[in-house]
């Protein structure tokens, strides 16, 4: 299937997650996720998919459900945002801790308070270390797309760990963009049938999610750790399936004009479209700047960001929210602590936008760009970021 | 925990640390836990069970004759025994609750 078809993000993930064939779905709708699985209990309710959907009572319950039919054998799958996200926080942990290949849809959405139902990042990097195998997608082709690839992933043997996908709220979610989808028969060879490592089987009876004296605690989290960095092979592979079976290619850096490039942007999200523009206007006035976008964010492709950053004088991350009373905003720590031993270690200067909902637009993207290059030499003092657009 | 399990690396860890012998707390030696021993005085026993049921550890089990009897490798030391006896309302509890440095 080829033809493309205009429709809202939110709907488009809901039919990949139908397309996937999922068993269970437990949500509680939240803005801006609320469309997503509005969509997929209709399609529940009018036999379209066969699944159970579980009408939670809060989000701590979702995720709670989806472990718990994880770990029967089920394909199962939630989406959630903001504070959803943050009332899930214990739950994600044991998530990744039992192993669970569990895919959610994270349309991020500013955390409370004040309360914003609009956009940014602060939702997922307060969860930032739930262990979970983390994409950011950029528009909605590749939010249908990853949330295929992410079944893929998540239930391949060799990985057995839950995804995240994030899309930013209201700016990807609720809008309308034209999707090539795939038909079933293409879906079924991509995703093979869930044969989960570990089932709730009575007839073979194991004990999962039990306590751990000290004696073990450590082993099982390097184990964790191992299959979550592990995983990173089986992510390629994933992409590569895809693009055999579809000719879209992802990767886990993109680069976009930074052949030549002295500075560079580093981008998360749907911030990637946009900056893109801006480095287009900005090559046509000479300026030799160029885009890096992260499209996973866990395990971190170390690897891949040193090679697609190597080179730059400058470097300006991006960050969509603060961590407050830090060093460095998270994705400016992240690189930060990559690039400490490249010589000549660049510069690095850290731009926070888009907070709760602040558009961010193609002039802000040439605004951050000229300042860095006029910019001071590293270090600059500890902490210090520009918060765009912030009336002082 | 078998003596066996504790020199896995993290390497055997089962994937998700599931207990593939499901059932098998019982391996689980807490007792090094207590710092305070329950001793019995059968005298006070009235054999109402009370101990029994109330010993959230399951670490009292009753005798054919009916007294209870502390699972040592088990007991916790909580107390609660000792509190919830019957007899504790006379000022006779079965239970005594005594420092294990008592018995080094």
């Amino acid at each position: 299937m080829s033809k493309r078809i205009g429709m809202e993000v939110s709907i488009a993930v809901a039919e990949a997650v139908k397309l996937a064939n999922a068993d269970v779905i437990a949500a509680y709708p939240i803005t801006p996720q609320t469309h997503i699985v509005e969509h997929l209990s209709e399609l529940v309710a009018d036999g379209d998919l066969d699944a159970e959907y579980v009408c939670v009572e809060s989000e701590h319950s979702a995720m709670s459900a989806v472990v718990g039919a994880s770990a029967a054998g089920a394909r199962s799958y939630t989406a959630t945002a903001s504070q959803g996200l943050a009332l899930m926080h214990e739950i994600l942990f044991i998530a990744s801790s039992m192993r669970l290949p569990i895919v959610m849809t994270v349309a991020n959405r500013a955390l409370s308070g004040p309360l914003s139902i609009w956009n940014d990042h602060s939702d997922v990097m307060a969860s930032r270390d739930c262990g979970w195998i983390q994409y950011f997608v950029e528009n909605g082709q590749e939010a249908f797309d990853h949330t295929l690839i992410a079944f893929r992933v998540a239930e391949d043997p060799e990985v057995s760990l839950p995804v995240i996908v994030n899309l930013d709220g209201f700016i990807l979610s609720h809008m309308i963009e034209p999707h090539v989808l795939l038909d079933d028969e293409e879906v079924a060879r991509y995703i093979p049938p869930f044969r989960p490592v570990n089932r709730l089987d009575p007839d073979n009876p194991v004990t999962m999610g039990d306590f751990a004296m000290p004696e073990f605690y450590t082993e099982v989290k390097k184990s964790q750790e191992m299959a979550l960095r592990n995983s990173r092979a089986t992510i390629d592979k994933g992409w590569q399936e895809f693009a055999e079976l579809t000719g879209r290619k992802y990767q886990a850096v993109e680069t976009y004009k930074t052949e030549g490039a002295e500075i560079l942007m580093l981008s998360m999200g749907a911030l990637g479209e946009t900056a893109s523009v801006a480095v287009d206007r900005m090559r046509d006035q000479g300026l030799p700047v160029g885009l890096v976008k992260l499209r996973l964010w866990r395990p971190f492709p170390s690897d891949d960001l040193l090679k697609a950053l190597g080179g730059a004088k400058k470097i300006v991350v991006m960050d969509r929210a603060i961590s407050f009373g830090a060093a460095a905003n998270p994705v400016a720590a992240e690189v930060t602590s990559l690039l400490y031993d490249t010589e000549p270690r660049p510069c690095i200067f850290n731009s926070v936008v888009g907070l709760g909902g602040r558009d961010v637009r193609v002039e802000d993207f040439e605004a951050i760009v000229k300042k860095a290059m006029q910019g001071h030499s590293y270090p600059g003092p500890v902490g210090d970021y520009d918060l765009i657009g912030v009336r002082e | 925990m078998t003596s066996k399990e504790k020199t896995w690396t993290w390497r055997d860890i089962p994937v998700g640390a599931v207990a593939e012998n499901p059932g098998s707390s019982s391996e689980y030696l807490t007792g090094g836990w207590r710092s305070q021993r329950p001793v019995f005085t059968p005298d006070n026993c009235v054999q109402c069970g009370v101990c029994y049921i109330y010993c959230p550890d399951a670490s009292i089990v009753m005798t054919p004759e009916g007294y209870p009897e502390i699972l040592l490798d088990y007991c916790k030391g909580c107390g609660i025994c000792a509190r919830e006896c019957y007899m504790a309302t006379f000022g006779l509890s079965c239970f005594e609750m005594v420092d294990e440095e008592e018995f080094r």
